[in-house]
């Protein structure tokens, strides 16, 4: 008996009944559509914020001012001015695997330049920060070591500030007032984009961290001291080794309570796609009833057109069908069906998925992976559902079957 | 000269509740190659019994069967199928094509399930030759209910013999046909068994048993006349003759 003569027996017999077998279909259609669709949403979802997270930098270490306690009142991170600049001078020269650091002090600031002026963060950062955050420049340049000596009054402008101050779009090289400080304009830097917590990326202000601290926030301690590792593996190393430099550079006792904290950028990724995970469960549990459904369905047709064709099976026995032919036609006609429902669920979910992102400008994808799993449980439900049919199918007599009205 | 079935005291009972039903009650039986054969008998007489049993589609309760020289009670339920399709043609009562099917991929049916691996084209070329032996090869593109009751009857005899069986049986074939269309059913029959093909036919009517070669009776499970046909119908005379008083009625042009 040849598969392909089968296959063509079994669609004849779908067609016949095009009413019932598109019914049928729509079990599968709308399960395995319902799944695509979704996963699609979910994991252009994923996507967007692990890009988001990328956007934070590569390789990315962020040393945090820890909590303390004082006088039983515990405080929160990032109250304590326990990181100072030779910290960062330390982690730079000291720990293998480091390839740039930079100390951030930032403040918020009232920035004039004309009769223009914006309120916006002003971040002190070593000319590292860009290589650290994965930032280029639109125009201009960096400031460089020696502006950082000096504490040179200069600034690098983000897009949104360069909009607001100069709508004219002639920022580069113009002076602008940060705190009765005048700084000039050396570098504008690309769009960024939202962080994953929302925030506007692109509303800031550069300057080096020596002038951020001697001249315009007058302060003597770091914000966030950011660290570049060498690659993604050597983060756990360099972390751990951060914590044990800053335990000894601030005397602390190696068990007791630090101040600082260090997190590296997974940490804060595996966060954010925690929500996507779950959602992911949830699917896979929607994928299994609809399937489940939907099998259930070609089942019971696969039932009906067996008694239906109890003649067709019995003149099939009579001219030398034997059982297993018999089996292998009616499981060939379930998986027949449930792979056409299944690839037409694929096709329907990508695009309402599509559909959908076209309207609210979500991100869509629709990962190979699941048009290779949908594809493989449309064939196991097929066979699944089909056996018992076709095996019931395969027992009869053909004398009784061939009398059956 | 081996016989192609040889029936050895063949007994079937059924069980029906408590009652034991003793459809055939030992039947021994030779038929020869070239041989056309009608088994004849009121209903209740085990002639169907007897005709399911010779078409290996059941088993007798005891006895012994060979067909061809194969012992039929030692195979398998799938060597039963393979000897279905190689040594035996059905034409059954009701025609028994599949509907919606054109007449040529019914005539290719049994050909799906021979295990000898013909390709699609010899498939084709073997069914549409079949169809020509009954004469209705301009008509291999019609379904079943585009074709009259004596077409699909042809249909069912190219299907029975499209692998070339050594055993043609026919149950009641033309039991639901009017008179004209049965002798020219029983012309093809006639045609084929002058081939050499040997034919067993189970039929009620005795005018078409009379186009056969030889008259099997039952009554009760058993054989109780079995003789040559004096005085053999010939089919095509008989039509001839048929069409002569058709047209001094003026039933046909």
């Amino acid at each position: 008996m040849r598969i392909f003569a089968t296959f063509r027996i079994a669609l004849r017999a779908l067609r016949r009944n095009k009413m019932r077998t598109v019914l049928t279909m729509l079990g599968m259609i709308i399960g395995v559509g319902a799944v695509i669709a979704s996963v699609s949403i979910t994991s252009g979802a994923k996507q967007q914020v692990e890009q988001q997270i990328a956007s934070l930098g590569e390789n990315m270490l962020l040393i945090f001012p820890g909590s303390f306690s004082s006088s039983g009142a515990r405080l929160g991170w990032g109250n304590w001015h326990s990181l100072k600049l030779p910290d960062a001078v330390a982690i730079q020269t000291q720990i293998d695997g480091v390839t740039a650091v930079s100390p951030e002090n930032r403040t918020r600031a009232q920035i004039i330049a004309g009769n223009q002026n914006w309120n916006t963060s002003v971040q002190g950062e070593s000319p590292e920060y860009l290589q650290i955050r994965q930032w280029g420049l639109a125009e201009g340049e960096i400031f460089g070591p020696e502006q950082v000596r000096t504490a040179a009054k200069v600034c690098v402008i983000g897009q949104t500030v360069a909009k607001q101050l100069f709508p004219m779009g002639d920022a580069l090289g113009q002076m602008v007032r940060i705190r009765d400080v005048p700084c000039q304009i050396i570098g504008i830097l690309n769009p960024k984009g939202l962080s994953p917590m929302g925030s506007d990326q692109d509303d800031v202000v550069i300057v080096p961290y020596t002038t951020e601290l001697k001249r315009i926030n007058r302060e003597t301690w770091l914000d966030v001291i950011l660290v570049q590792a060498v690659s993604s593996a050597a983060m756990p190393i360099v972390q751990q080794e951060i914590s044990s430099l800053l335990v000894q550079r601030h005397h602390l006792k190696p068990e007791g309570e630090r101040d600082f904290v260090v997190r590296s950028q997974e940490d804060i990724a595996q966060a954010a796609t925690t929500t996507a995970r779950v959602m992911g469960v949830l699917l896979a549990g929607v994928a299994a009833v609809s399937l489940i459904v939907g099998g259930i369905g070609i089942m019971n047709i696969m039932l009906v057109s067996v008694t239906e064709r109890t003649r067709e099976i019995g003149i099939r026995m009579a001219v030398g069908a034997r059982g297993g032919d018999i089996l292998v036609q009616f499981l060939i006609e379930a998986v027949t069906l449930s792979l056409i429902g299944g690839g037409i669920g694929i096709a329907s979910g990508m695009g309402v998925s599509t559909l959908l992102s076209s309207i609210t400008e979500w991100p869509t994808v629709t990962p190979v992976l699941w048009i290779i799993i949908a594809s493989l449980s449309s064939a196991v439900v097929g066979v699944v559902s089909g056996f018992y049919p076709a095996w019931k199918a395969s027992r009869l007599d053909p004398i009784e079957a061939l009398r059956y009205e | 000269m081996n016989p192609v079935i040889k029936l050895d005291n063949i007994r079937k009972t059924y069980q029906t509740g408590e009652v034991e039903v003793h459809a055939v009650r030992g039947i021994s039986l030779d038929v020869m190659p070239g041989e056309f054969v009608a088994i004849m008998g009121s209903s209740g007489s085990g002639k169907s019994t007897l005709m399911n049993t010779i078409g290996c589609l059941d088993r007798p309760t005891s006895g012994g069967y060979f067909l061809d020289g194969v012992d039929i009670l030692a195979q398998s339920r799938n060597d039963l199928a393979d000897i279905r399709n190689r040594k035996i043609g059905f034409v059954f009562q009701g025609f028994n094509l599949l509907s919606r099917t054109t007449a040529l991929e019914n005539v290719e049916m049994p050909m799906l399930y021979s295990h000898r691996g013909a390709s699609a084209r010899e498939q084709r070329k073997n069914a549409l030759r079949s169809l020509e032996l009954v004469g209705l090869a301009q008509r291999a593109d019609h379904k079943p209910n585009q074709l009259s009751g004596g077409q699909q009857q042809r249909v069912a005899i190219a299907r029975a013999l499209v692998n070339h069986p050594s055993l043609l049986l026919a149950d009641e074939p033309t039991g639901n046909l009017d008179s004209q269309t049965s002798i020219e059913i029983m012309g093809v029959f006639q045609k084929l068994n002058d081939q050499g093909i040997t034919i067993v036919m189970v039929t009620h009517e005795l005018d078409i048993a009379r186009y056969t070669k030889r008259n099997l009776i039952l009554r009760d499970g058993l054989v109780v006349k079995d003789e040559p046909v004096p005085n053999r119908l010939n089919a095509e005379s008989e039509l001839s003759h048929l069409r002569e008083a058709h047209q001094a009625i003026k039933l046909t042009a």
